[in-house]
């Protein structure tokens, strides 16, 4: 194995300008969006090439997950990072590392090529080490894909909890869709948190847009009411459909909290409670033009 | 999966309970928890914790932080070589209203988190296994 | 052994707790408020929990029994400042708070305890 990794090493230290410029030449051939893609590639390959040689110098082939490589692993994770997000394919951002292989084994069969078996030797050694660092790469990309899409997952699940300040002290939080565990987990931070920063103490709970209110639905709705009470606000539910007012009594569930049939209903309730009421005015103000 | 690290910590005291709350919630941080589930776990070693020095008569606790592929956990086994508890099915039941006892830790320490085992009986002591993943 | 000061402000008693409760600051703390409930003639009690990062079952039982003594001495009981993530782990461990109103802050606290010693009041003229 050191035998292989002199002849590598001095290739590397003897012909850097030459390599690296094959390599570029080759990045920019198979280069994919544009003349700051190929920039970035091409500078990278220089610190990359640096990096390379210093580990061939001091490290073993055989386990590129060892500290010494761990440079060169970062460099390999930022660029798969950067272009997983841009939304590169893996062969697209692993063609970096694998484009390395024309220009050496060109290399080495000058170098070599007069012992067959020698070059036979040199190749492989070089192949796995390249294979290993290429794959390295897609495996980079692809946790890097998978925190993206669990990224968006969340962000989703938030959207798609928004919580909305009524009035002074009330809040509405509109359900849409079913209600899980996870969800109820999101819905009770949101709407916890919410009643923090505004201070409310009605939130009014709104089910229109949940389809089915069965035991564990009740059970998650419970503990979200709960938990705004423990906060020290209450809670008022509206949106109740007939359908799911005979669901609620067949199950003999008790919600224990003040259902309103519709959000209107829930609101006036809610302005009583707060001590507001609304009042006609002698006219109605004027709707604003564009100009104002 | 495998164990990334584990620390044992002596249950004798009440203030034992505060170090172990304050080590259990360092190690849920270093896991990445969420802080709701760090809440969740530390409230658990917590009512456990209690359990193991009020009627276990002291014990220890081993904690360990786990990985299973990208997931991150926290295990953690307390044992004490106390009175056991007399009926374990009801002790797990749930019932909160008033009272002592045991079984007022073990059911909501079980809800909190993703895994729950306990092993008891009259004279040989109790070990109660939670853990919680990120 | 620390104490954990009561304070007054009017006719109400506060409670900070800031440190890690255990049995004999619990069963302290619970024998010098009704002292002070009896002597101050107070009408409200405020815990203050916004520096608990967790309540287990036992400050649960705690709470509880503040309510419960408070309740006999015709005090009204308050808890201000529970944390979101508390709030949440405590609905989940299924612990009842029962006995015990709820406030975001101190000062909704306070306008809570007027709110209600208010209505008892005026049921009892009505009554009476």
């Amino acid at each position: 194995m050191s035998v292989n990794r002199n002849v590598i090493l001095s290739l590397i230290d003897r012909h850097f300008q030459s390599l690296l410029a094959g390599w570029q030449a080759c990045l920019r051939d198979t280069s994919i969006g544009g003349a700051q893609r190929e920039a970035d590639a091409v500078e990278l390959a220089t610190r990359f090439l640096e990096e390379l040689r210093r580990c061939v110098a001091i490290a073993q082939f055989d386990d590129i997950r060892t500290s010494e490589w761990a440079p060169l692993r970062a460099m390999l994770d930022d660029l798969s990072r950067t272009r997983a997000i841009q939304g590169f394919s893996p062969a697209e951002t692993a063609i970096f590392v694998f484009s390395l292989k024309e220009p050496l084994f060109e290399l080495l069969g000058r170098e070599v090529g007069s012992d067959a078996a020698e070059l036979a030797r040199q190749v492989w050694t070089t192949t796995q080490l390249i294979d290993k660092l290429g794959l390295y790469t897609i495996e980079s990309y692809a946790k890097t894909r998978e925190e993206v899409i669990i990224r968006q997952q969340q962000e989703l699940l938030e959207l798609s909890t928004p919580v909305v300040e009524l009035w002074d002290g009330i809040l509405a939080l509109p359900l849409i869709g079913t209600l899980d565990s996870s969800r109820t987990q999101i819905v009770m931070e949101s709407l916890l948190q919410r009643i923090v920063s505004s201070g409310a103490e009605l939130a009014i709970i709104d089910i229109t847009g949940v389809p089915t209110v069965d035991t564990l639905v009740a059970q998650h709705l419970i503990k979200t009411i709960s938990a705004a009470r423990l906060m020290g606000a209450d809670c008022i539910l509206s949106g109740i459909r007939p359908q799911i007012a005979q669901t609620i009594v067949h199950l003999g569930l008790e919600l224990n909290v003040v259902s309103k049939a519709t959000m209107r209903d829930a609101l006036a309730l809610a302005l009583r409670r707060s001590g507001m009421a609304v009042v006609g005015r002698a006219e109605p103000a004027k709707p604003t033009t564009a100009a104002e | 999966m495998q164990i990334e690290s584990a620390e044992e910590m002596p249950l004798r005291t009440s203030d034992d309970v505060v170090r172990v709350r304050q080590a259990v919630r360092a190690r849920a941080v270093a896991a990445g928890f969420s802080l709701v589930d760090q809440t969740k776990i530390v409230t658990a070693a917590s009512e456990i914790g209690r359990n193991t020095v009020d009627y276990g008569g002291g014990g220890t606790l081993r904690l360990e932080t786990l990985r299973d592929g990208q997931r991150r956990g926290v295990r953690l086994t307390f044992v004490d070589q106390g009175p056991g508890i007399v009926d374990l099915s009801m002790a797990l039941k749930d019932g909160y209203s008033t009272g002592t006892g045991l079984g007022l830790g073990l059911s909501g320490a079980r809800r909190l988190c993703n895994e729950f085992d306990v092993t008891s009986a009259p004279g040989q002591g109790t070990t109660v296994m939670l853990a919680r993943w990120r | 052994m620390a104490e954990i000061p009561i304070l007054k402000i009017g006719d109400c008693l506060l409670v900070s707790i800031q440190v890690d409760m255990h049995d004999r600051l619990a069963l302290a703390l619970q024998d010098d408020l009704t002292q002070r409930i009896v002597a101050d003639r107070a009408r409200g009690v405020m815990i203050d929990i916004s520096a608990l990062e967790i309540v287990d079952s036992f400050i649960g039982r705690m709470l509880n029994n503040i309510a419960a003594m408070s309740r006999v001495l015709d005090a009204v009981t308050v808890v201000v400042g529970m944390r979101p993530a508390v709030a949440i782990t405590l609905v989940e461990l299924g612990l009842g708070l029962t006995g015990v109103r709820t406030a975001l802050n101190v000062d909704k606290g306070l306008a809570l305890i007027r709110r209600i010693i208010d209505s008892e009041e005026l049921d009892a003229d009505r009554v009476g």
